[in-house]
Parts: C-alpha cells; sequence; structure tokens
C-alpha cells in the first residue's frame, strides 16, 4: 500500500503508539496516508479505536510475526 | 359528516401535529443543553507513588490523543507527581499483595518467578524500598513503557490541564517552587468540582 510518511513505534508501550500517530498526523495533510509499526499487542485494538474517535481511517492492519502495521488515512 | 377519530378526547389530526411538534421542540431544547466540542474529562490524582503515577498521565495522554480536553487535579500526595525531580518517586511491595514481584533480568524460567517476599522481611530488611523501587524502574524499561517523567512531558506536550490543590501545598509545607512550572493553577475542590460536574468523563486516582 503506498504511503506519505512512516513511523515505527515498535518496543513501545501504551499509550506510546497513538500518541505518537497523533502527533505524526498532525503535521500531514488530509488524505495522506501514514504507516505505523507497532509490536505492542494492545495497539491493534488501541488504533481501530484511535481512529473511530478522531476520525481518521484505518486502512488496513496486518500482523508480520510479532510487528503489527497499519496504514491510516488522515 | 362521520364522528372524527378522536386520541385522548382530541381530534385524530390534532393529535398527530401536537405528538410530530412536541417531538420537533424537545429535540431542539436537547441540541441546546448539549455543550458542543470535545469530550473532557478530569482526573483527581491522589497517589504519589511510582506505581500509581503511570494512571493518571497515561489515561490524560491517551485522551489528549483522541482529542479530548482533559484536566488533572493533584492532591494529597498526588502533588508528587508534579515535582520538578521525579526520580524521588518510589514503590513499595509493603503490604501490597496485588504486586507482581518478577526479576526483571536473568533466563526465561528465572524472570517467570513471583517472588512473595513476607511483609516481616520487607520491613525489616533496610533498602528494600529502594530495590523494589530499582526493579520496578527495570521491568518498566525493559516493557518498552515510558518513565514518568517522559509521560509527564507527553502530557503537557498535548495541552493537559495540571492543576494543584494548594490546601495540601499547604498542609505539608510545600512550596510552588517544588513544583513544575507548567502547573497552570492553585486551587481547591470548589474551583475544580464544577470542572468535573461539566466534564464527560471523571475519575479517582
Amino acid at each position: 500500500m503506498n504511503f506519505d510518511n512512516e513511523l515505527d513505534v515498535r518496543r513501545l508501550a501504551c499509550p506510546m503508539p497513538v500518541v505518537k500517530t497523533k502527533k505524526a498526523l498532525v503535521g500531514m495533510s488530509p488524505g495522506q496516508v501514514l504507516k505505523v509499526i507497532a509490536t505492542d499487542p494492545g495497539s491493534v485494538s488501541d488504533m481501530k479505536a484511535f481512529a473511530e474517535a478522531t476520525g481518521h481511517q484505518l486502512l488496513s492492519t496486518e500482523t508480520l510475526g510479532e510487528e503489527f502495521v497499519f496504514f491510516l488515512k488522515k | 359528516m362521520g364522528a372524527a377519530e378522536t386520541v385522548g378526547g382530541l381530534d385524530a389530526s390534532i393529535a398527530k401535529h401536537i405528538e410530530e411538534v412536541v417531538a420537533r421542540k424537545v429535540e431542539e431544547t436537547l441540541a441546546q443543553l448539549k455543550p458542543k466540542g470535545p469530550p473532557s474529562m478530569t482526573i483527581i490524582a491522589t497517589k504519589g507513588t511510582l506505581d500509581w503515577a503511570y494512571p493518571p498521565f497515561i489515561l490524560a495522554s491517551t485522551g489528549v490523543a483522541l482529542g479530548w480536553d482533559v484536566s488533572v487535579f493533584f492532591t494529597f500526595y498526588g502533588l508528587n507527581l508534579l515535582r520538578r525531580d521525579l526520580s524521588t518517586l518510589k514503590v513499595s511491595p509493603l503490604g501490597n499483595p496485588g504486586m507482581p514481584m518478577k526479576m526483571p533480568f536473568g533466563p526465561d524460567w528465572f524472570r517467570h518467578i513471583n517472588w512473595n517476599i513476607p511483609n516481616a522481611v520487607q520491613s525489616i530488611v533496610p533498602g528494600f524500598e529502594s530495590v523494589a523501587t530499582a526493579l520496578m524502574k527495570q521491568t518498566i524499561k525493559n516493557k518498552g513503557v515510558a518513565d514518568v517523567a517522559d509521560l509527564r512531558a507527553v502530557c503537557i506536550e498535548g495541552g493537559v490541564n495540571l492543576i494543584a490543590c494548594q490546601m495540601t501545598v499547604d498542609l505539608f509545607g510545600f512550596s510552588h517552587a517544588d513544583f513544575i512550572p507548567e502547573v497552570s493553577e492553585y486551587c481547591g475542590a470548589t474551583k475544580f468540582l464544577p470542572m468535573a460536574q461539566k466534564a464527560d468523563v471523571s475519575l479517582f486516582i
């Protein structure tokens, strides 16, 4: 999937994945896509909840071994 | 002209019209009463140990990440969390049976052991609390959880409103100079409670 920005929050635990995702999105324009890579298992439900609460679109969630890859559209 | 249908003594068509008008008026009034703006949260933080520093700061930083308005009122031992130097925060396992006591080093099988040290031993051994604090900090670091100072900085950056209880400052003989300058005000419960009343979520930690 194409993306405009990548955020690596591997080895960081709650609340950092969501907090840093919010910060990364602030600097992006509407319609741009942010790729987030995390290892925190809690981030799977957190990202979904974050997208729903803030109106950004969670395009996809993938699990690659111990990593979770999210694509969020602002 | 045949007999008109009545509903509760009123002509059926009038009754239906009244119902529609009332429904619309109620909705309009409710919309006016509902506060506009993002969801809001107030937290009262009363504990000042390393472990209890996490819930208020994590909840507050997550709240602002979700776009909420968040205010935290630090009172009693919660004032510890507003100190300039957070390295003094300690944690004690004494009388704290809920705390897992696992070593944050060594092979996996070793790390899984829960060392249930009796309270009597904990209270006699000097420096036990310092050791427990150091082990807890190592555990936190191992798992990629932010340290308290970083979490507090995230809260400040995110716009969390930090409020300190003036009564507690007076009670324990503290001074404003002991605390971080980002505290937005020193006030009391009378000022804070109305804020909590207006908030969507109010927590006591």
